[in-house]
């Protein structure tokens, strides 16, 4: 055969028409008895786009994420994943996803090749012309980095060879959409490093949509196109990274020394502040540093708070500081 | 290609697969082999006592007894410790989130226990007929007899095992229901024929698939006079299959509707606390 293989996604038969988006959430609920855990989530992804859920332990990533994935039941809401409501997803919409979830321990008799093997065959009536399921065996040993672990039994591995088994798992049948599910947690630096240039593989080479959740900011910020902070049980902020903090800039801190004196001040208008510092001093000024409050300054401030208790008050500013 | 097909197909090499695991390790090795080994002991040790009332040895009875009632037992807890164990560890969560997953999962878990029920059978059946005398298939009938006896006896029990391994979230609970089933194995007249136990017993015994299953097997190895201790003095060939396949019937009817919500009550987050739970016992 010669059809070349373009990730030609959106003229998927079971899919939706050009441009609609992977993802489309609106005012999403969800209530445990009394405990509301979502109180309106609402966000979209567009095809090939990298997205962070970003919240603190407890936030409900991992409600959102298991309704997304069609494995929980919503309380109320609009929600489509690849244009079909995960609620009533078939086995064909379920052929289209990967998910990679916390915590498998699974199938530790089993070797690594064989397994891949096992479980891609569920995809192959799902081949299109446009998406060729299953990902070969070998190619996706290697682009996982297993070549080396191929033969060796599951219960054997390191915990980031079996994240990566997971990740194989998980995109065995080429899915469109990826769901990542706190990736990383419980790495060393070394195989977190490891994880991101792998996922930086995937969306180079796949076109893949990811929705991935994390608790830690500086993942976010290396994985993600666009990240939303959910706290609260709703998104408070969506953007870039760069959107993020240039949004959140709001305070800088600028501090200079005159005469051997150091000062501190804090404004909304760095630039205009300094400007006027010269002209008063000129030649007079020295050590100046002007640094804006980060946004990983604010996020932690959000989480500390959070974690401590004084939720409602620290989404309140987080708000301010995002409008 | 049919995806139905396919994940037929894909549960039964599956089955396959991990009956060729358990030849490997250890823990499933002694598993096989020690059980089996005890029950030749004591078929060894019994092979000079007799059925009461007859000159057969009640060795002889009971290797036929055990590969059936071994066979009822073996399947139901296998299948029980299966489903529990995996769903604990994330397998059945994972065999969720692939397409046709679980149809692929539970073939592969009935192809599996049902073969690993026949490598246990094998391991008893070739040692036990050098050990003690008068166990032989006496031509096609009962090579007939056998053959559906352990079919319709595994179909009966398979699903039972599927249920109480629904039911039980955890698998250090399972023990709650283990000691009630081996009780039941006891009054099954697996070792000593039933007649011999008080009424009462004899008819808790025979309302369960276990009784059935050794009588199935006994009828099938054994000389046909020995049937005169059996109940009524006959092997009961309409009665093993009406009550087998009630069971059967049974058990495939309640066991999808019991599968399908522990499959839908599966979910990342339901996996995570069973293990936070579990780790939580260790410390």
């Amino acid at each position: 055969m010669t059809i070349a293989e373009t990730p030609g996604r959106t003229s998927e038969p079971a899919g939706a028409p050009v441009d609609q988006p992977v993802l489309d959430v609106r005012d999403l609920r969800m209530r445990y008895g009394s405990t509301d855990v979502l109180t309106g989530v609402t966000f979209t992804a567009r095809p090939g786009e990298v997205l962070a859920l970003l919240g603190p332990n407890g936030a409900g990533k991992t409600t959102t994420i298991e309704i997304l994935e069609g494995f929980r039941m919503r309380s109320a809401g609009e929600v489509t994943v690849l244009g079909i409501d995960p609620a009533h997803g078939d086995e064909r919409w379920r052929a289209r996803l990967g998910v990679v979830l916390q915590s498998w321990r699974d199938h530790a008799k089993w070797r690594v090749r064989e397994l891949l093997a096992h479980l891609g065959a569920y995809y192959r009536p799902y081949s299109t012309d446009q998406v060729r399921r299953p990902w070969d065996v070998d190619d996706l040993i290697d682009a996982v980095g297993l070549n080396p672990h191929a033969g060796k039994r599951v219960g054997q591995l390191s915990g980031g060879q079996r994240r990566r088994l997971d990740v194989a798992i998980g995109i065995v049948g080429r899915p469109e959409l990826l769901f990542l599910d706190e990736p990383t947690a419980g790495f060393d630096p070394e195989a977190r490093r490891e994880f991101h240039d792998l996922v930086h593989r995937l969306t180079d080479l796949e076109q893949t949509t990811i929705l991935l959740t994390t608790h830690d900011l500086d993942e976010a910020e290396k994985l993600a196109d666009r990240i939303l902070i959910l706290a609260g049980g709703s998104i408070i902020a969506d953007g870039s990274a760069d959107q993020l903090s240039r949004r959140m800039s709001s305070e800088a801190e600028v501090k200079w020394s005159r005469d051997g004196q150091r000062f501190v001040h804090a404004t909304t208008d760095a630039t205009t502040f300094v400007r006027e510092l010269f002209q008063q001093y000129g030649d007079g000024i020295a050590d100046l540093e002007v640094r804006r409050a980060s946004l990983e300054d604010t996020y932690m401030a959000l989480v500390r708070e959070f974690e401590s208790g004084r939720s409602i008050a620290a989404l309140r500013e987080f708000e301010e500081a995002t409008r | 290609m049919n995806p139905t097909v396919t994940a037929l197909r894909a549960g039964v090499l599956r089955g396959g697969i991990e009956v060729r695991h358990t030849l490997r390790s250890p823990q499933d090795l002694w598993n096989y082999f020690f059980p089996n080994l005890a029950f030749l002991v004591v078929m060894f040790f019994m092979r000079d006592a007799t059925v009461p009332g007859t000159n057969f040895s009640l060795g002889a009875r009971t290797l036929p007894s055990v590969l059936g009632g071994g066979l009822a037992f073996g399947a139901l807890v296998t299948m029980m410790m299966a489903l529990t164990v995996e769903r604990e560890d994330g397998t059945l969560l994972r065999a969720k989130a692939i397409p046709n997953g679980m149809l692929g999962y539970l073939v592969g878990k009935v192809v599996q226990v049902s073969g690993m029920q026949l490598v246990s059978f094998v391991l008893l059946v070739v040692p036990g007929v050098f050990l003690v005398d008068g166990v032989e298939l006496r031509g096609a009938g009962s090579w007939l007899t056998l053959l559906w006896v352990l079919a319709l006896g595994l179909v009966a029990c398979l699903p039972l095992g599927a249920i109480f391994g629904s039911l039980f979230a955890n698998p250090r609970n399972v023990g709650v229901i283990m000691l009630p089933i081996m009780g039941l194995v006891a009054t099954s007249g697996i070792f000593y024929p039933i007649t011999n136990y008080p009424v009462w017993l004899q008819w808790i015994g025979q309302a369960f698939p276990v009784y059935w299953l050794g009588l199935g097997t006994r009828s099938a190895l054994l000389p046909p006079e020995v049937a005169a201790v059996e109940i009524g003095g006959s092997w009961r060939h309409m009665e093993t299959f009406g009550m087998l396949a009630g069971w059967a019937v049974l058990g495939l009817v309640v066991a999808p509707i019991v599968l399908r919500r522990m499959a839908r009550r599966e979910s990342g987050s339901s996996v995570a606390a069973r293990k936070e739970k579990a780790m939580q016992r260790i410390n």
